[in-house]
């Protein structure tokens, strides 16, 4: 079995955010760059799957500029066989995608797994984008899957509870815990890393319709007020009046 | 880096002190390679997944699976098979590499002298000194883990003092197996380990001897766990040895060679414990800032005051300096192999020698990292206040785990005196010209002061000309001192320690200052200030101590003219211009205290 598994290239969580050229560019100076966290995930289930079926190939793809191949080896140190990197700047959720089915159309892989969204703009959109492109069925939040022949069982989360489905093969998934344990390469992984496959592809043109006008931070919180427990009165008032979220 | 190795300058162990040594010739942590970046993360994320979140379990010692089971998981990483060769089943990697994983890992409390234990002391004397079938017998399931190694040297009368051991061996009458008896103490790992190094006399001889022992060997009982006042978590084993037959072709190494491999084994230990303290103080400097960022008093957070300022400052720009230092030597470790390797030397014995060769570098690391970071998790507590003190806070085990590290491996009075010894030995053995260097020193003293404060260009110009002169300030307490008590010189303890203080700041001062100069040959001088302010910190306490030291030492041995004499050089080699190291001292803490964490 073919597997794919995008990945994205993000400011670790504890960075600190800045801004550049009057506020329309992301600074990464100084910033710490990790594999997306729900990306790992979809990686380490891909890995297993892997390591319990004989055959199978794990591809890692990212759409991104050459800076972002140490996070590309990374994955390649946790265990995927070959990397693809699209050499683009990923602008916006529709660009990736089409990027993405490209390539996933290309490799003919039966399962494309990446995080349910990324963590540095959140759009979470690319897996039905991608689906969409592709004519296949995407789900969103799996927290569960397990392949039989082919179909996989998965479990998704939903408001208020878990969904159950079946779905056939071709699919693709946005992935979160507790689909599978999140993986430490190790040594081996770590220096095998550099001789494994790492092919640079050009992107192809896309019309994308999206451009970034300006960067905002959110505002500092507010200080807090404390009201006793039993002044519910208060609380109400404050809320209607105040903070007017009532 | 094969070729830049081959046209590295060989340097020589305890050179830097008549020797200047030039930025670009040393290793800086800046220069860790993308390979190795990834192993740092993945030495990190085993202690954040693995470590981190059962500490107190760990501690609790009521699971005795635990840490075993902990290091098995380190086995699956490769965390343990290191330094173990290739063909046998590790990675064989560079010492510098294998410095950078004790450090990370040296933040991990009990886990990190479990781990170095077994990887340093436990499978090191195996990997340097022994036969072909011992190395294929034992290593493989040493990198993995399989085996768990204790190293078992220290006994109730024999500390410090390590070859007075009195365990003895006695070869059986059919000539097959070293009986062993006798009984160690504060064994690390003691408690599961299936392998035991063990020092032994045989019969009446006056050295030791090393033996590989396994525990199915039987004959081996032990005491309870030792209740410790620290890294309570890591097993520490009373060991009885009572008729434990021991094959002969158990033997490492020669017969009376125990105390050599017990010595050369140190050397690794020591500046390995040095980096695994430089992890440490770096987690706890973090901690420590990001409390004082949160809490506040007088309206304010703390971190705002000057007071609390100046302790994050100190305790960055001292882990800075002996971060440096460490992958200063490492890298001098690795240089010194891979010639002696080129020259057709088999890679065991090329580590060992070079290892040797730099043992001063290793001892005065071993005092300075294990002090630093005793210096942090001080400050570390008082930043905290009264949750400092608290034993639900996390300052209480950084606090208490660190202590051992001054005790183990040789005290650091032991490592102190070791320095000194080792220096004025290679000094007679001509092996290092302190002679001359020293004269130069005494006839400088005798003419016109040169006033000027070096020729004030280039990088560093001026704290150049105050380092070479700190050098000198040593040179000339020290060869007074052995002038003056020549053979006795080792009865006078006290002198040695002020000797040893003067050397070991100058070596950290000299490795911060050239890590920081290269660091601005690379970055440009513009995106290393705080860098530089650490280094110029650093070098006026390195200044202000040596010149302390200096003093006691020449009070205890000098009086009259020569007294006088003396003290004025000592001012005249200390001397160094002002700066206004408070305001310094604000911008570095700054600099972390916005950054949140130890930021280099
Ligand atoms: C938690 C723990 C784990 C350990 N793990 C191991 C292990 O795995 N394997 C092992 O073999 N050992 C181990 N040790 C033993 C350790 O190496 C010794 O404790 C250490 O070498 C000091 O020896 P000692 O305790 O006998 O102290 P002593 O030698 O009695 O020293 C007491 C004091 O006297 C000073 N002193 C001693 N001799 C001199 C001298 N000549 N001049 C000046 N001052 C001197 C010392 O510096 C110290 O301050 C461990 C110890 C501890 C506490």
């Amino acid at each position: 079995m073919k597997i794919l598994v995008c990945i994205t290239h993000v400011p670790d969580t504890t960075s600190k955010i800045n801004f550049k050229d009057n506020n329309t560019k992301f600074d990464p100076t100084g910033v710490q760059f990790i594999i997306g966290p729900y990306d790992d995930y979809a990686l380490a289930r891909a890995i297993e799957i892997k390591e319990s079926t004989p055959g199978t190939t794990v591809t890692v793809l990212n759409v991104g500029l050459a800076e972002t191949e140490p996070t590309i080896r990374k994955a390649l140190a946790i265990g995927a066989d070959d990397a693809i990197r699209v050499n683009a700047d990923p602008t916006d959720s529709f660009f990736v995608a089409s990027q993405i089915a490209e390539q996933a159309k290309a490799g003919g892989y039966e399962l494309i797994l990446m995080g349910r969204e990324s963590i540095d703009y959140n759009s979470g959109v690319v897996h039905s984008i991608v689906g969409e492109m592709l004519g296949i069925p995407s789900v969103s939040p799996v927290m569960k899957l397990e392949l039989s022949g082919n179909t996989a069982k998965l479990a998704r989360e939903i408001e208020g509870g878990k969904e159950y489905l079946e779905v056939s093969l071709p699919f693709v998934a946005g992935c979160q815990e507790p689909i599978a344990e999140w993986k430490i390469p190790n040594m081996r992984g770590i220096m095998s890393a550099r001789t494994k496959p790492l092919k640079v592809v050009e992107p192809k043109s896309v019309n994308s319709g999206v451009a970034t006008q300006k960067y905002e931070l959110p505002k500092p919180k507010g200080s807090v007020k404390m009201i006793s427990a039993d002044n519910v009165k208060e609380l109400v008032n404050l809320l209607k009046n105040e903070a007017k979220v009532l | 880096m094969a070729t830049a190795t081959e046209t590295k300058k060989a340097i020589r162990g305890g050179e830097f002190l008549i020797r200047e040594t030039e930025a670009h010739e040393i290793f800086i942590p800046e220069d860790f390679n993308e390979e190795q970046k990834m192993i740092e993360q993945q030495c990190k994320d085993f202690l954040a997944k693995e470590v981190y979140n059962r500490l107190d379990e760990i501690d609790s010692m009521k699971d005795p699976k635990l840490m075993p089971s902990l290091l098995d998981k380190a086995g699956e990483l490769g965390l343990l098979g290191t330094s173990v060769p290739t063909e046998y089943g590790g990675f064989g990697m560079d010492f510098n590499t294998t410095m950078l994983v004790a450090e990370v890992i040296g933040a991990g409390h009990s886990v990190a002298v479990a781990l170095s234990a077994h990887t340093g002391i436990g499978t090191l004397p195996i990997v340097y000194y022994g036969n072909e079938e011992q190395k294929k017998k034992y290593l493989p399931k040493l990198a993995t883990g399989e085996y768990k190694a204790a190293y078992c040297l220290t006994e109730p009368d024999s500390g410090s003092d390590a070859n007075s051991g009195k365990t003895k061996a006695k070869l059986s009458a059919d000539g097959k197996h070293y009986v062993i008896n006798g009984q160690k103490m504060w064994i690390t790992n003691g408690g599961f380990a299936d392998i035991y190094i063990v020092f032994a006399k045989i019969d009446n001889d006056k050295n030791l001897s090393a033996f590989i022992v396994e525990r199915a060997f039987g004959g081996i009982t032990m005491n309870e766990e030792e209740h410790k006042m620290g890294i309570k978590g890591s097993s520490t084993r009373q060991i009885f040895f009572n008729d434990c037959k021991v094959p002969v072709e158990n033997l490492l190494s020669e017969r009376e060679n125990g105390f050599k491999i017990a010595v050369n084994i140190l050397n690794v230990g020591r500046i390995k414990l040095a980096v695994a303290a430089v992890g440490g103080s770096k987690k706890t400097i973090s901690t420590a800032v990001n409390y004082a960022k949160e809490r506040k008093q007088f309206n304010t957070a703390i971190a705002n005051f000057g007071a609390i300022k100046h302790k994050i400052a100190e305790m960055t720009t001292r882990v800075f300096a002996s971060e440096s230092a460490c992958y200063r030597a490492g890298q001098n470790i690795d240089d010194a192999t891979n010639a002696l390797i080129a020259g057709g030397m088999d890679s065991a014995k090329a580590k060992l020698k070079s290892l040797e060769e730099f043992a001063i570098e290793c001892a005065i690391m071993k005092v300075h990292g294990s002090e630093v970071l005793d210096f942090v998790v001080d400050e570390g507590v008082q930043i905290y206040g009264g949750m400092g003190f608290s034993a639900e806070g996390p300052m209480d085990r950084a606090y208490r785990d660190a202590r051992i590290n001054r005790i183990f491996e040789g005290t650091n009075e032991i490592n102190r005196m070791l320095t000194i010894d080792m220096l004025l030995k290679r000094a007679m053995k001509g092996q290092l010209d302190l002679m001359n260097p020293a004269m130069a020193v005494q006839k400088e003293l005798m003419a016109v002061p040169d006033f000027s404060s070096g020729d004030d260009a280039g990088v560093f110009a001026k704290e150049k000309k105050a380092l070479a002169n700190l050098k000198k300030a040593g040179l000339m307490v020290a060869g007074a001192a052995v002038q003056k008590f020549m053979m006795k010189l080792s009865d006078e303890q006290e002198v040695l320690m002020n000797l040893a203080d003067m050397l070991i700041e100058g070596y950290v001062a000299e490795s911060t200052l050239l890590r920081v100069e290269k660091l601005m040959s690379i970055r440009g001088e513009a995106n290393c200030q705080i860098e530089k302010e650490m280094a110029i910190v650093y070098l006026h306490e390195a200044i202000e101590n040596a010149a302390s030291a200096g003093k006691q030492a020449i009070y205890a041995f000098a009086d009259g003219d020569e007294l006088r004499l003396m003290l004025l050089g000592l001012k005249r080699f200390t001397k160094i211009d002002p700066y206004n190291l408070k305001e310094a001292r604000r911008r570095i803490a700054n600099h972390v205290i916005e950054k949140g964490e130890y930021p280099f």
